[in-house]
């Protein structure tokens, strides 16, 4: 079997992309026949078509790669590939979209609103700031509604840096997304697997110093990490039964992660859907698969083999 | 797993030895801003950030026959190890390179290095303890900011005008370091088509400098990749030239030759030269004789000094086209007009913050290197570096257009908001080396 590893492209976590993708094509060779890691480029549909392709696992992160376009192209192109299907990827990868159906299936996520650039510069940005914080309060997070690695991300405590925020987030898309602050225990749910036969892997709890930012993500050293998450296990058992109920709910497929905040009333609280997981060195879902006691080659295989089986 | 209440227990950081680092390493970190510029390695995007040479001009078939027959015909000393110094007959070229810059120096001056970069660090290494000043230009060169902050140095900015650097500010700046109780160890200058400022320190200016650092008691580092590559006029004298007990002066390949081979070197008093030797020994025992050996052959055997002519030609060309495209399609920035050199130093119309416009313009396949890299307190974002060195005209005049999408975006968002953006996070910038 020939695993395509698809890493890099233009978005902004290329880098991210790009170490992800170096640690699966390392840890799948020899567990697999042949395994290769190439970039998102011209050549990419030569490759996918003459190049002897058995599966493909796009771990390109961010537009393109997660928004559904590269699983649209895949489905064109007629070959199975690892990971959550182009429709399904679409929904997940919008923040408003996603939340909106998780509430519809009664998944707990932070209140929020959806706020393009546009409705500032029609309304005026004071009125809707306010607005924003008079219905949330404060501190509230401002996010891109499309994008990852916490790029664009602040959590914002005071009235004054709201707009310096939103400018912040405006910079990486056209549309942000605030949402109430909800303190808790910050859970990573790894998932392995597609519909009933889907399995939660051990929650992995991060407790950052200051931020869970993109220098905290990926410079180790400010997160501390536990895992298994220090819950009891009817917490445990809470969050698992919640991502399991959005993998399967949101149609996602072979794996995912879902961040999660369990909040002072034990009530887990959907962040971040991630059908495309960090696979780093300090990535959450590779150190949930440890604490399950699996071997990574092995997860990794069993993802590979179950995605070429629907060829 | 229990149903009670679980028992804390350790965790992980992910690094077994964080809690071993030096406190200096702590902020090596790499930033939201170095992950976006992972992007502009890709043909798709129009790079304005690097400092790359325009290796392409160089004459690629010859140099690679010039490498071939150098392994074969000395391949048994080009591929051993050498002289701590630096091989005697570089060194005694090196001469030849500085004696257009009015140096006059014994080939017993020059220590040749793994580019200047290492002369930086040597010569930081041997004169700054924790605390010691540097006073350097506002802004600086990043590569610089980064060792100075590796040894713990306190950098004190001292700015330029159209001139360079100007003497009465030195003057102030010294005299209050001084009031302060504080130890300035070396004066950092690009005198030179700066980076990234890209003005030169006038003739005039140039021994004002030297006779204040003189009178406090300050040494100058004199940093000069660039002087050779101005457009119109004669280099000007180095300040090494004007007053050698009192500058170390460092020279580079890199931006007139290739910055491949990694050769540069430092000409410094005998004392401070004999400590250089010493502290480069400890540090790599000795520079690349293939290098050496290499750009020994190229001086010997090729037209340097055309060669240097032509690159000269082919980035003036590419700084007009710069120039020309800022104009016409931002021309609510300001920038400079180099006479030489790599860079443009553009002030973006008030409001605007580089550091936080920069994804929106790796999202518009534009990058450019942001102010705040230049600074050692991370302010200067109201500035953005613009290299015109490596794109070709026609790739330049498209970033410029793609750059002028961006702050017309970035102004209506700050417009909206009464604001700049503040991300970016508060990490210092570390840039890969291909921006230097």
């Amino acid at each position: 079997m020939h695993a395509l590893i698809l890493a890099g492209g233009l978005s902004h976590e290329r880098d991210v992309s790009i170490r992800s993708g170096r640690r699966v094509h390392d840890a799948l060779r020899g567990t697999v026949d042949k395994v290769s890691l190439v970039d998102v480029d011209t050549e990419l549909i030569p490759t996918l078509r003459h190049g002897d392709v058995d599966v493909v696992w796009p771990l390109v992160h961010g537009a393109t790669g997660e928004d559904g376009s590269l699983q649209a192209l895949l489905e064109l192109v007629g070959l199975p590939f690892v990971g959550t299907g182009s429709h399904s990827a679409r929904v997940a990868w919008n923040k408003a979209v996603s939340k909106a159906v998780m509430l519809r299936n009664g998944v707990a996520t932070p209140d929020y609103v959806t706020l393009p650039q546009s409705l500032f510069r029609e309304v005026g940005a004071e009125q809707v700031l306010d607005t924003v914080v008079a219905r949330f309060g404060l501190p509230v997070v401002v996010k891109p509604v499309r994008g990852g690695s916490a790029l664009g991300v602040s959590i914002v405590h005071d009235r004054e840096d709201l707009a310096r925020a939103m400018v912040h987030c405006f910079a990486y898309g056209d549309t942000a997304l605030v949402e109430r602050f909800v303190e808790g225990t910050e859970l990573a749910m790894s998932v392995i697997g597609t519909g009933e036969s889907a399995r939660v892997l051990p929650a992995v709890e991060t407790v950052t110093d200051g931020a869970y930012d993109y220098d905290a993500r990926y410079n180790p050293g400010r997160v501390e990490y536990f895992a298994p998450a220090r819950l009891s296990q009817a917490q445990a058992e809470a969050a698992a039964a919640t991502a399991l109920l959005v993998h399967r709910s949101m149609d996602l497929r072979d794996l995912s992660r879902i961040d999660l905040i369990l909040d002072s009333e034990g009530l887990p609280q959907v962040i971040d859907i991630n059908i495309a997981p960090g696979m780093t060195e300090t990535s959450l879902f590779p150190q949930a698969a440890e604490a399950a006691g699996l071997d990574l080659g092995a997860v990794y295989r069993e993802v590979v083999e179950t995605a070429a089986a629907r060829a | 797993m229990s149903d009670g209440t679980p028992t804390p227990r350790e965790g992980t950081r992910l690094d077994p030895w964080y809690g071993s680092y030096a406190q200096r390493a702590h902020q090596m970190r790499a930033s939201e801003i170095r992950a976006l510029f992972a992007v502009a390695s890709r043909p798709e995007v129009v790079s304005l950030a690097g400092g790359m040479p325009f290796i392409g001009g160089l004459p690629l078939e010859e140099l690679g026959e010039m490498s071939r027959r150098l392994i074969v015909e000395q391949g048994e000393v080009a591929l051993q190890y050498g002289s701590g110094q630096g091989d005697p007959a570089l060194r005694e070229k090196i001469l030849d390179v500085m004696a257009l810059e009015g140096i006059s120096a014994h080939p017993d001056d020059v220590v040749v290095t793994t580019g200047s970069q290492q002369a930086l660090d040597l010569v930081t290494k041997i004169f700054i303890d924790p605390g010691d000043v540097i006073v350097a230009e506002a802004p600086s060169y990043v590569g610089a900011l980064g060792v100075f902050r590796a040894h713990e140095a306190e950098v004190v900015h001292v700015p330029m005008d159209a001139q360079g650097l100007i003497p009465e500010a030195l003057e102030a700046t010294l005299t209050r370091l001084a009031s302060a109780g504080k130890r300035v160890k070396f004066l950092y200058t690009v005198p030179n088509f700066h980076n990234p400022g890209g003005v030169t320190l006038s003739l005039e200016r140039r021994p004002r400098v030297l006779e204040i650092c003189q009178r406090h008691g300050v040494l100058v580092l004199e940093d000069n990749p660039y002087g050779l590559l101005g457009f119109d006029q004669e280099p000007l004298p180095a300040m090494r030239s004007m007053s050698p007990e009192g500058v170390i002066y460092l020279g580079s390949f890199s931006k007139t030759f290739a910055p491949g081979y990694r050769v540069g070197w430092a000409v410094a008093p005998h004392a401070v030269r004999e400590k250089l030797v010493l502290a480069s020994e400890a540090a790599i025992l000795s520079p690349s004789n293939a290098s050496q050996m290499a750009i020994a052959t190229y001086l010997d055997h090729f037209d340097w000094q055309g060669q240097i002519k032509k690159f000269r030609e082919q980035y003036r060309e590419r700084r007009d086209a710069m120039i020309s495209s800022l104009s016409e399609h931002i021309p609510e920035a300001s920038w400079n007009v180099p006479d030489g050199g790599f860079y443009v130093w553009v002030k973006l119309p008030d409001g605007l913050d580089a550091k936080s416009m920069l994804p929106r313009a790796i999202t518009a396949r534009v990058a450019y290197v942001s102010g705040s890299a230049f600074y050692i307190d991370g302010s200067g974002t109201d500035h953005l570096r613009l290299s015109y060195c490596f794109p070709t005209p026609d790739r330049i005049r498209e970033g410029v257009r793609r750059l002028a999408t961006v702050v017309d975006a970035e102004l209506e968002t700050v417009r909206i908001f009464g604001t700049a953006g503040g991300g970016g996070g508060d990490t210092v910038d570390f840039p890969s080396p291909d921006l230097f």
